[in-house]
């Protein structure tokens, strides 16, 4: 019965086992502070390449949409080379803590919140365009409104946007470093374990990350479709 | 038998409303022509309908008048100082994702309506135009001819000298249609210049001041409305009275 990951799973969280909380308290820390800053940058960077006409747009969105897909393992790679010693950042002493894991995966979550955002804000400006001109409003303006109206689209989004952050490993296993007590996460230590040959507590662990994202997800579904049925 | 619900422009003549010239005025896409060239000038009382087939070019006219699409040749000019303040209500209405209230004091705060008299400002036009009890409903979720009534708010609220309408009753039923003709004149006789396109001849009856009469991409008659309805004078106008008339 000990060796069942499901028992394993549960003992952890009821009895309230101080390291998996630790580790379980940092994940989500790390992965929504990303996604917020992600947010922060992506969401406007996405509108203005929707609003905006310049050279070089088609390639900006190319880029975008395929830095979608970036292996998380060369992400981790250039936030590496960018904090450790000997690199252009290196002295403000960032390599292996928390701060590293944030930065690593805002470069993995921005592409996906910037190309989607995009597309979801461009659907709207098609929309809205005519009657944003008549208004009088500048792009400018009509960016701010854009976003206001595309909201429960860019929760979805947003949603996309921490399921790539929370689970991935291998850009905060590089920068992190996987440290006890410092910046290990539910997807390093699971990662650990597994190689340790402690397949039940790596199981658990996956078990509790899991359903902390389902929950999660299903926190936001259930908010925007409210929201969505009532504003029509 | 439309002779009895014509309202001729009542002549109160308050500020006169900006007058609109179109100077030999072209637009062309994709190497065709589909406006103009055109010369005329809306100066009268109004209100202005503009009518012709589909295709005429109605509602591109429309577009260029209102600066939505630039001419490819010509210019579009106003009388008195700078572009007057104006507003025009599509035939499908757009309205924000938001309610009623948010929709009309968005429109304000684009108009740089300072922020403290916003939310009176949109309340009085959400009762000008019986929407009060739907201040805080979601606009996307108002039936049709409210949404449409919504539109009108926005723009009345926006005080416009020169208020355009895109077909804007085309997909109401004969209600809201009264609704929004009354919106017509109400805004006629607030002193505002009325732009709309319509292929509704009995609509046209019920508003004209004037009509535009436009058949492949220009202008075919400019007359006040009882001449056009009575003697036309281009084949193309006389056909499609005539057409409109038997079917």
């Amino acid at each position: 019965m000990e060796e069942n990951a499901f028992y394993v799973a549960l003992s952890l969280l009821v009895n309230f086992d101080a390291s998996l909380y630790q580790i379980v308290t940092l994940s989500l820390q790390v992965s929504l502070l990303a996604v917020l800053i992600a947010a922060i940058l992506g969401f406007p960077l996405g509108a203005a390449v929707a609003l905006w006409q310049f050279p070089g747009r088609g390639g900006v969105i190319v880029a975008l949409n395929a830095l979608m897909g970036l292996p998380p393992v060369v992400a981790g790679l250039g936030v590496y080379l960018l904090l450790s010693r000997a690199g252009p950042l290196g002295e403000w002493g960032l390599l292996f803590t928390p701060t590293a894991m944030v930065i690593a995966q805002v470069v993995l979550v921005l592409p996906i919140l910037a190309a989607l955002s995009r597309q979801k804000v461009e659907e709207l400006l098609g929309e809205y365009q005519e009657q944003f001109v008549s208004l009088g409003m500048s792009r400018a303006r009509m960016m701010p409104t854009l976003l206001w109206d595309a909201r429960f689209a860019l929760l979805t989004v947003l949603l996309a946007g921490f399921g790539r952050a929370s689970a991935e490993v291998g850009a905060v296993m590089m920068v992190g470093g996987n440290i006890d007590g410092v910046t290990r996460v539910m997807t390093t230590a699971i990662v650990l374990e597994t190689s340790k040959g402690a397949l039940p507590l790596a199981l658990g662990l996956g078990i509790v990350l899991l359903t902390l994202v389902m929950a999660i997800n299903a926190t936001a579904y259930i908010l925007s479709e409210t929201a969505k049925r009532r504003m029509g | 038998m439309t002779s009895l619900n014509v309202v001729v422009n009542n002549p109160i003549e308050l500020s006169a409303p900006p007058s609109l010239h179109f100077e030999n005025v072209e637009f062309s896409a994709f190497g065709h022509r589909l406006f103009g060239p055109c010369s005329f000038a809306l100066d009268g009382a109004g209100p202005t309908m503009v009518m012709g087939p589909n295709g005429a070019g109605k509602s591109l006219m429309l577009r260029l008048a209102h600066g939505l699409l630039a001419p490819t040749a010509g210019q579009v000019t106003w009388s008195g100082q700078g572009r007057p303040r104006q507003a025009m209500v599509f035939q499908t209405p757009v309205l924000l994702r938001r309610s009623a209230l948010a929709n009309l004091k968005h429109a304000l705060a684009v108009n740089k309506v300072p922020r403290a008299s916003r939310t009176e400002l949109a309340r009085e036009a959400l009762a000008r135009f019986g929407l009060s009890a739907s201040a805080d409903t979601p606009a996307r979720v108002l039936s049709g001819g409210e949404k449409q009534r919504l539109a009108l708010a926005r723009a009345w609220a926006l005080s416009p000298s020169i208020l355009f309408l895109d077909e804007p009753t085309s997909a109401l039923d004969p209600a809201a249609i009264k609704e929004v003709e009354a919106a017509v004149r109400e805004f006629h006789e607030q002193g505002t210049r009325i732009v709309m396109t319509t292929h509704d001849l009995h609509q046209a009856r019920r508003l004209a001041g004037d009509v535009l009469f436009l058949a492949g991409g220009s202008v075919q008659e400019h007359s006040p409305a009882d001449i056009f309805f009575d003697k036309p004078v281009s084949r193309q106008a006389q056909a499609f009275i005539s057409g409109e008339l038997v079917a």
